[in-house]
């Protein structure tokens, strides 16, 4: 029996026998399937994920005529991450000139909507000059960040320091301050940056601090939506579980906690979202078949429950890609075809 | 990463039309498939002709809406400029398109 090269969750190398690999994209969609009550991929998909896996080559790549848009994330905030000295204008360049990127992200290091509040002209005369020198769509891009109004940081008590002393109540009250901070924020930041002319606005990795973080999000954009009807939003989220943080926050009489991504893009949708992006954490235990088997499967019941583009997050760490901080080409190449031309979705 | 993605699945932004389809996708939220026909029967050419870096680099260049390499092609639309030109063939609203004119011109 062939053995197959592939790599872990954490992106070490891996050597797999062909049943190997079978039974972990089987039981990669398998735990999807459970988890979401959604579809598992059928048996075609399967054996053209398998094919993706067992092919030798170091890069594989979509079919001519299956490619999709790519809206990249933090893009000036990952030129300066690997040392290299630009101004934010031109970060954005290089994505546009020399990185083929589709649509681009304006953003700040401390890349949060709370702390971009006190310096938001800095941010404002920025994103001005940039509009002038770009040609692709540019988005301004944020996270709510919840826990960042948390004390000491912020206003309110920690939700985490009261659950573990069993004050339930007051935990959620607490999380029900932070929600109308956040929206206020959002809200204040979004607004400045669209009326200095950014294409959309994208809220990344929401629901990171669970349900209220999803909820502020949420509100956030409904507002915006109402305040601009012609702004681009993303919303782009931190997981394909929303965590009961508080437990019984809901959005249009529906419970957040415990929602998986076909069911995020519906309340995503109706808060005036354009763009959503599912997020499927990997597991570095796990093998990259199986986690590509499993992202896969969540984000193509979420693509087909969607009539807004559906952008996967496919990052480090998402998406079936490795959690490392510069995932092998192998595994990104093999996740990105499997995730376009499977899971058929608008973009990543 | 970046790069990867990009070979790997990507439209490939100002090479091809990759950042036409992208504003069609955020600005009406249309699916990719919707997007494709929309930009191509604007644009006049097939949907396969969208990811052509050979067709499109002529195309743009024909319909002055901004090229990658600029220095080839001195007195070209560029930025805000290719911008302009980008809304009028798309028949889109572009925000900072909007705002521009309203500075140029007055409220």
């Amino acid at each position: 029996m062939e053995k197959v090269y592939t790599r872990m969750g954490d992106g070490s190398l891996v050597e797999l026998s062909e049943g190997d690999l079978r039974r972990d994209l089987e039981e990669g969609t398998g735990d999807a399937a459970e988890r979401g009550e959604i579809p598992a991929l059928s048996k075609d998909e399967l054996a053209y994920l398998f094919d993706i896996y067992s092919i030798p080559y170091r890069f594989v790549s979509v079919e001519m005529g299956n490619e999709v848009i790519l809206s990249y994330d933090a893009a000036t905030l990952k030129i300066r991450r690997v040392g290299v000295l630009t101004h934010r204008v031109q970060s954005l360049q290089i994505y546009e000139k020399l990185l083929g990127a589709d649509t681009v992200e304006f953003d700040h290091v401390d890349y949060s909507f709370k702390p971009v509040k006190p310096i938001i002209s800095y941010e404002q005369a920025d994103v001005e000059q940039a509009l002038l020198m770009t040609t692709i769509p540019v988005f301004y891009g944020a996270m709510p960040n919840l826990g960042s109004y948390t004390q000491p940081d912020g206003p309110c008590i920690n939700p985490m320091e009261l659950l573990p002393q069993g004050k339930i109540a007051e935990a959620r009250v607490a999380q029900e301050e932070m929600i109308e901070h956040a929206v206020k924020d959002m809200v204040y930041v979004a607004s400045a940056m669209y009326e200095s002319g950014v294409d959309g606005i994208n809220f990344d990795t929401t629901g990171a601090a669970g349900d209220a973080d999803f909820l502020a999000t949420l509100r956030a954009v409904e507002i915006l939506k109402k305040k601009y009807p012609q702004m681009g939003i993303e919303v782009g989220m931190a997981g394909e579980f929303v965590l009961g943080m508080h437990g019984e926050l809901t959005y249009d009489g529906v419970r957040l906690a415990g929602l998986y991504p076909h069911k995020q893009v519906e309340l995503a949708m109706k808060a005036g979202a354009t763009i959503f992006g599912p997020a499927v954490n990997t597991k570095t235990d796990k093998s990259c078949p199986w986690n590509v088997a499993r992202a896969v499967t969540f984000a193509k019941a979420c693509g087909e429950n969607s009539p807004i583009p559906v952008h996967a997050n496919m990052g480090m760490g998402v998406g079936g890609t490795p959690v490392i901080d510069q995932p092998p080409v192998d595994a990104v190449s093999r996740a990105s075809k499997a995730m376009v031309e499977i899971a058929r979705l608008d973009g990543l | 990463m970046a790069n990867a993605h990009c070979i790997a699945s990507g439209m490939g932004g100002m090479r091809t039309a990759g950042d036409l389809v992208g504003r069609m996708e955020m600005s009406r939220g249309m699916k990719l498939k919707e997007a494709k026909e929309y930009v191509a029967n604007k644009l006049k050419v097939s949907v396969l002709d969208l990811v052509d870096p050979v067709v499109m680099n002529e195309l743009r260049d024909d319909l002055d809406i901004g090229m990658v390499s600029t220095s080839l092609f001195p007195g070209s639309a560029k930025a805000i400029e290719a911008k302009f030109r980008i809304a009028e063939l798309l028949d889109i609203e572009i925000n900072c398109v909007n705002r521009f004119r309203d500075k140029i011109v007055g409220h």
